[in-house]
């Protein structure tokens, strides 16, 4: 599955290998990520029998677009000094994080089988240490959204067209330090930063309107000084526009919510916020992935055979 | 308890001045603050580099975030409040973003200790150390005075991840010379004895050079260790101390529980144990006072230090 768009050997410009960076594929192309994506998460989870399958579905087709098309980023040089920043705040979605990383060719896709493994290294919640790619550490919430700022405003000191996507969650929108962080990235102008929230409405103790409301989402970022564009979070092709719309945005940073489905993929636990941060077993995820068009044993040899590196 | 007499400048702007020098020869510095750019006297450097100074406002936790984004293509930030704030506030930033990372953030702790003075307890900080010495890869700095305040600056640019340098409000004895070397994790001998050590931080280490004298008067030989790194520790410094010596009296503007007393106890106890005894906070918030009253008052004098060190000699085998 792994390529990235270097060409090797060619003397290139900072811009050059800036745009070369991006993978730019079609939405048909991303829906087969994402598809591949979500067998990848159930597999990996039911070997571990720990982790978060409901947000780890539902934030996976933002996620997978932006890896596949939008950033700049080369697997293969992870620390490449001309990079664009991405990085998932609501960490607890490592399964979603590590198999788009895995698909995109940051590490073999035979390491999603050690995930929460003390001989992998993939750490329940992401570590910066352990996992090559990651730009910090995460897995408390409500911290992310100003490592980006940090990122984007370096950019802006350097005149650099580096650009910053910071993914969230819903949940985590109650957590005072997005909010100092939200109106930070207004206060500085920060239109290299693109935030995408999942907003999914569940949290572990159920419906986040019930534990505690996070709406009117869209009128508050609005009222701190942000581009706010609403979407279907599942949709490619919106996706890709809300993008470009991004890209097009001076002045103020812009806030992606990507209206989602918590399980998405998986019917039988659609909405269902008891599977935050549940697994499920291998019978389980056979029949999850059944709906995939594809099965665990069969699924578990793709990631074991499959070892490539870039 | 008097004696010397030292001059008198404050470790902030010792803080304040060593980033300018950092500044001047390093591109890649650059300085947030958080509502409070004079008393932490970054002023120095915003007016010298105004594009690589970020105003931050009240908002510790969202300032030590964007340090960290900002460590990670290629600045090297070093961001400052109160300690009460810049680690109470922002532990988890400090644990999990800059710490685990880790991130090579450089973190200024103002108006640290008792002698804040008449703002009170909520100002006075006296459990950064406890806390920042507890998070790995985390390297901890307590410079003494005005100079070597400075010259900690300038060494925490060259360590390669977080560091947490500590400093006060209010003027202190200079107790170094500009031109004193200053090597991180190796304990300065500030005098030498061989009856008992003090080890001091901060500005503690004038207290036991004062307490030095006092006691020389009476023919007990006191050495005094300025412990400016509490982490890594310089354990051959303590090991010698408590092989030649036979008993220590560390000295701390800080809580009992976890500080520099915690730190060279574990380090004494597990290798050869002497008898010991600490000049700290004793388990209490501060108060608002006069930053010399409050000294008295919570017992971080001299004085104490001498009593302590009397007390436990009487343990010595």
């Amino acid at each position: 599955m792994m390529m990235n768009g270097f060409p090797r050997g060619h003397c290139m410009s900072v811009h050059e290998r800036w745009v070369a960076g991006r993978l730019r594929w079609s939405a048909d192309a991303l829906e087969q990520v994402a598809r591949d994506v979500r067998c990848d998460i159930l597999t990996l989870l039911a070997n571990a029998g720990s982790g978060h399958t409901g947000g780890s579905l539902s934030g996976t087709d933002y996620l997978t677009a932006i890896l596949f098309h939008e950033a700049a980023i080369d697997p293969g040089q992870p620390n490449w000094a001309d990079r664009d920043f991405w990085h998932v705040s609501n960490a607890h979605v490592s399964p979603l994080i590590y198999s788009v990383m895995a698909e995109r060719g940051y590490f073999p896709l035979r390491d999603l089988l050690g995930f929460r493994s003390f001989e992998g290294h993939l750490q329940g919640h992401p570590s910066a240490h352990d996992t090559i790619g990651l730009e910090v550490s995460a897995g408390s919430l409500g911290q992310g959204l100003s490592v980006a700022i940090g990122v984007a405003l370096a950019a802006k000191m350097d005149g650099h067209p580096r650009r910053c996507y910071l993914c969230m969650g819903d949940g985590e929108q109650q957590e005072g330090s997005v909010w100092e962080a939200a109106m930070s990235a207004a206060h500085y102008k920060l239109d290299n930063l693109l935030a995408i929230i999942d907003v999914n409405r569940m949290q572990i103790d159920g419906p986040t309107d019930k534990i505690l409301n996070i709406e009117p989402l869209a009128d508050k970022y609005q009222a701190f000084g942000w581009h706010v564009i609403n979407i279907d979070g599942h949709d490619m092709n919106t996706i890709l526009a809300a993008f470009e719309e991004a890209r097009s945005v001076k002045g103020k940073p812009t806030v992606i919510l990507a209206q989602t489905i918590m399980g998405k993929g998986w019917s039988a636990i659609e909405d269902d916020y008891t599977w935050h941060g549940r697994p499920p077993t291998k019978e389980e995820a056979d029949e999850a992935l059944l709906g995939l068009d594809a099965n665990y044993g069969g699924w578990w040899a793709r990631l074991e055979a499959n070892g490539m590196m870039p | 308890m008097s004696g010397r007499i030292f001059e008198q400048r404050t470790t902030r702007e010792g803080w304040g001045r060593g980033l300018v020098d950092l500044g001047q020869k390093h591109d890649d510095v650059v300085v947030l603050v958080s509502d409070n750019t004079t008393s932490t006297q970054v002023h120095f450097f915003e007016e010298i580099f105004p594009d690589r100074f970020f105003q931050m406002g009240i908002s510790e936790q969202n300032m030590a975030g964007v340090a960290a984004g900002l460590s990670r293509f290629g600045k090297v930030p070093f961001y400052v409040t109160y300690s009460a704030f810049g680690v109470g506030r922002a532990l988890d930033q400090l644990r999990v973003t800059i710490g685990y990372t880790p991130c090579n953030v450089k973190v200024g702790g103002g108006h640290s200790g008792i002698s804040v003075g008449p703002d009170g307890a909520t100002h006075q900080m006296l459990e950064d150390i406890a806390i920042v010495r507890a998070i790995p890869n985390f390297t901890v700095l307590v410079p003494a005075d005005f100079d070597q305040t400075r010259k900690a600056v300038v060494a925490a640019y060259s360590i390669d991840g977080p560091v947490y340098i500590r400093f006060g409000r209010e003027n202190v004895p200079c107790v170094t010379g500009p031109n004193d070397p200053f090597e991180v994790g190796k304990a300065q001998m500030m005098a030498d004895g061989n009856d008992c050590t003090c080890i001091a931080m901060g500005q503690m280490v004038s207290e036991a050079l004062l307490a030095h004298d006092a006691l020389a008067e009476e023919g007990i030989r006191l050495r005094v260790l300025n412990m400016h790194t509490v982490k890594p520790l310089d354990e051959e410094a303590i090991h010698k101390a408590a092989r030649e010596t036979g008993a220590i009296v560390t000295a701390e503007e800080h809580q009992l529980y976890g500080g520099l007393g915690s730190a060279v106890a574990q380090v004494v106890a597990a290798n050869y144990p002497v008898p010991m005894d600490y000049v700290a906070i004793q388990d209490h918030f501060g108060a608002s006072g006069q930053p010399d009253e409050l000294l008295d008052a919570f017992g971080l004098r001299a004085v104490d230090i001498v009593m302590k060190v009397k007390s436990t000699l009487e343990r010595k085998a």
